[in-house]
């Protein structure tokens, strides 16, 4: 039998019609909705008299436009309750499984997907938001779709799709102290650009990626979007099983569901249309300095010259970038101070981010030129920190401890950077006014966050490992 | 949706590479439960001064491109985020056509599900229409995606390619979920046999 990689071993079993010169029709097992991409595809649905095909396999949460203040309080902006509230209506109608703000399960798509047991290996699973590849880490192939195909998946279970391509990306060697998923990650945007791996399913494979944590590998595939492939995927293991096991949508019958997962890798003669390697030795802790989250440099180096980039584009793009940044070419990033702090996001808001950077707090203050929050990912994230006591380090080090949502990753709710705040950001997108208008993003691993809240501008964190 | 076959329109540039959906529409107007009324936030913080005055220094302000149809621009248009708003807010702002040497997968999708046409031209071809476009004020293409033609009338004759299920769909104006609903039968086995 011809050798299969992960992708085209899930694809090709979720194919229900196929036929030259079209689109492949694939079933989709898993649809997460939220209350942004979701309220015109509920209403077309309902002007056109049609129902939710598999309402038990769609799961709703509300995470972009929620407060992280009180939940106990009345949303203040009456468009984003009018949002929340749509989506409330459009669950109850059609059958929707809602995780409500109220919710102990509430919190961003993406991080409650997995730990709810709704995101399985093997399955096709898709959301009207770009970061679902997020969901990859597990195995699965997840993509994201725009409000048309929102619709189109709620009546149909189903996608018209072309079939991508697929890119096989290895990391090989020791990953040096200091170095986190998120460094790995922006590494690659860095070398492969925004557009890098457009067309294209990405598989993360090599001993760096498996030695990486679920959690971990999450980070890694939730900025796949952000190199421009349609999803990133990392072959499941045992540590894929582990975090599985007992969730509460995982399968009842586990240890045959397992048995047929240990199938899904990647055959070792199966044939990429892309490789890349990466040599993980030779990995440092990165910074984003322009306004892309493929303008990403080492905190050991300095704010390129937009004149040394060879192609006119970039070069304009870069001098463009600089400027909305405030940065002058030939700064040392570790130069650059900062204001705002924010610990969060589908990136880096998962338990083991926040253990990470409380234990670079510990005992630390934050510096009093910063303002520094942490929003845990969700609402059992946020149970755990602090059964485990992280909000205490954080508060005592002068921190925000804040409700789960996307909050300032993208700022649709009240958190946002004012005009020339510039922020150290676990989120995924440096884009002109992604964290408020005028807001100055750089993007960075949760400990480098940390060290830049303590410090008020950038370390190298590598420079603690004695400590 | 409305079908797209053949348009003439004003040529508008944008010069920019990796222009992503946060600047097409901001999030502050996603908040919006409708699908329409997203033309006036398009490009919102590149357009406007402080949200009403037009910016001088955004060139499509310039006189010499109102009324565009067409939006002429750099490589990976549309990267970053899924929102079909982005689509929606240049469909509402007069745009039925935009060119670009490459774009973002979710974007390119996103716009034939609303009856707008994106094309892919080689790096060279788009930088001629630059030069062309900026030459001569009130500049026009008119785009046929019968023949898969773009032409001015200044000479200028380029061939572009659709894929041919997507070009069908954008000339009938078909509906997806409509087609797909004719494989019920197929989806139906699907999950018989997924059951087993």
């Amino acid at each position: 039998m011809k050798p299969k990689t992960m992708f085209e071993k899930i694809w090709e079993s979720h194919v229900v019609h196929e036929e030259p010169g079209k689109p492949s029709l694939i079933y989709i097992d898993r649809h997460l909705v939220h209350e942004v991409t979701s309220p015109q595809a509920f209403e077309s649905l309902r002007l056109s008299g049609r129902k939710v095909r598999r309402p038990e396999l769609t799961f709703a949460t509300m995470d972009h436009n929620v407060p992280t203040t009180l939940r106990s309080l009345p949303i203040a902006d009456p468009i984003s309750a009018q949002q929340i509230e749509t989506l409330r209506t459009n669950c109850r109608e059609f059958g929707v499984t809602l995780f409500d703000l109220d919710s102990p399960e509430q919190g961003i798509v993406h991080v409650i997907g997995p730990e709810l047991g709704v995101t399985l290996p093997g399955v096709t699973l898709v959301c009207g938001d770009s970061h679902t590849s997020t969901h990859g880490a597990f195995g699965a192939l997840a993509f994201g779709i725009g409000t048309s195909e929102v619709e189109h998946v709620l009546a149909t279970q189903c996608l018209l799709q072309e079939r991508p391509k697929t890119f096989l990306i290895e990391v090989r060697g020791q990953r040096p102290y200091g170095v986190g998923a998120k460094d790995i990650i922006l590494s690659i945007i860095g070398q492969i650009g925004t557009g890098g791996g457009s067309g294209s399913v990405i598989e993360y494979a090599g001993d760096t990626i498996r030695a990486l944590s679920v959690e971990e590998r999450m980070t890694v595939c939730n900025m796949s979007i952000e190199g421009g492939a349609r999803a990133g995927m990392i072959a499941p293991d045992e540590k894929t099983f582990a975090y599985l096991r007992g969730l509460k949508y995982a399968p009842k019958d586990f240890d045959a569901v397992v048995a047929r997962w240990k199938n899904l890798p990647s055959d070792l003669e199966a044939v990429f249309d892309r490789k890349l390697e990466i040599n993980a030795a030779t990995l440092t802790p990165q910074v984003t300095w322009g306004t892309n989250p493929g303008q990403v440099v080492a905190v050991d180096s300095r704010v390129p010259n937009p004149a040394d980039f060879a192609d006119p584009n970039e070069r304009k793009s870069a001098e463009r970038a600089l400027e909305y940044m405030g940065l002058k070419a030939g700064t040392r990033i570790s130069d650059v101070s900062v204001e705002r702090v924010f610990i969060g996001s589908c990136t880096n808001a998962r338990i083991e981010d926040l253990r990470g950077a409380a234990q670079f707090v510990r005992g630390k203050k934050v510096s009093s030129k910063v303002h520094a929050m942490v929003v845990p990912g969700s609402q059992p994230v946020k149970k755990k920190a602090e059964e485990e006591g992280l909000d205490r380090i954080f508060k005592e080090a002068g921190f925000d401890w804040r409700e789960s949502g996307c909050s300032m990753c993208l700022g649709m709710n009240p958190d946002i950077l004012k005009p020339g705040e510039r922020c150290a950001s676990t989120s995924n997108r440096n884009f002109e006014g992604r964290q408020g208008k005028g807001g100055r993003t750089h993007l960075v691993s949760p400990i480098m966050a940390a060290a830049a809240a303590i410090e008020g501008r950038f370390v190298d964190v590598r420079q603690y490992r004695s400590n | 949706m409305e079908p797209f076959q053949k348009l003439k329109g004003i040529v508008t540039l944008l010069d920019l590479p990796n222009v992503d959906t946060d600047q097409i529409i901001p999030k502050q107007f996603l908040k919006r439960i409708e699908r329409t009324g997203f033309g006036q936030y398009l490009f919102y913080d590149w357009r406007l001064l402080d949200g009403h005055d037009l910016n001088p220094d955004f060139e499509m302000n310039q006189q010499r491109y109102r009324g565009a149809r067409i939006l002429v621009t750099r490589a990976n248009f549309g990267c970053g985020s899924s929102r079909e708003h982005a689509p929606w807010s240049l469909e509402d702002y007069g745009f039925r056509c935009i060119i670009a040497p490459s774009f973002a997968d979710i974007f390119y999708n996103n716009c034939f599900k609303n009856g707008m046409l994106p094309v892919r031209l080689q790096e060279g071809q788009v930088e001629e229409i630059f030069q062309r476009v900026r030459r001569s004020p009130g500049y026009e293409l008119a785009v046929d995606l019968v023949d898969q033609t773009l032409k001015s009338d200044d000479g200028l004759v380029l061939r572009f390619q659709v894929d041919g299920f997507r070009r069908h769909c954008l000339l009938n104006g078909l509906d997806d979920i409509g087609l797909t609903l004719q494989y019920e039968e197929k989806i139906s086995e699907f999950e018989r046999r997924a059951a087993r």
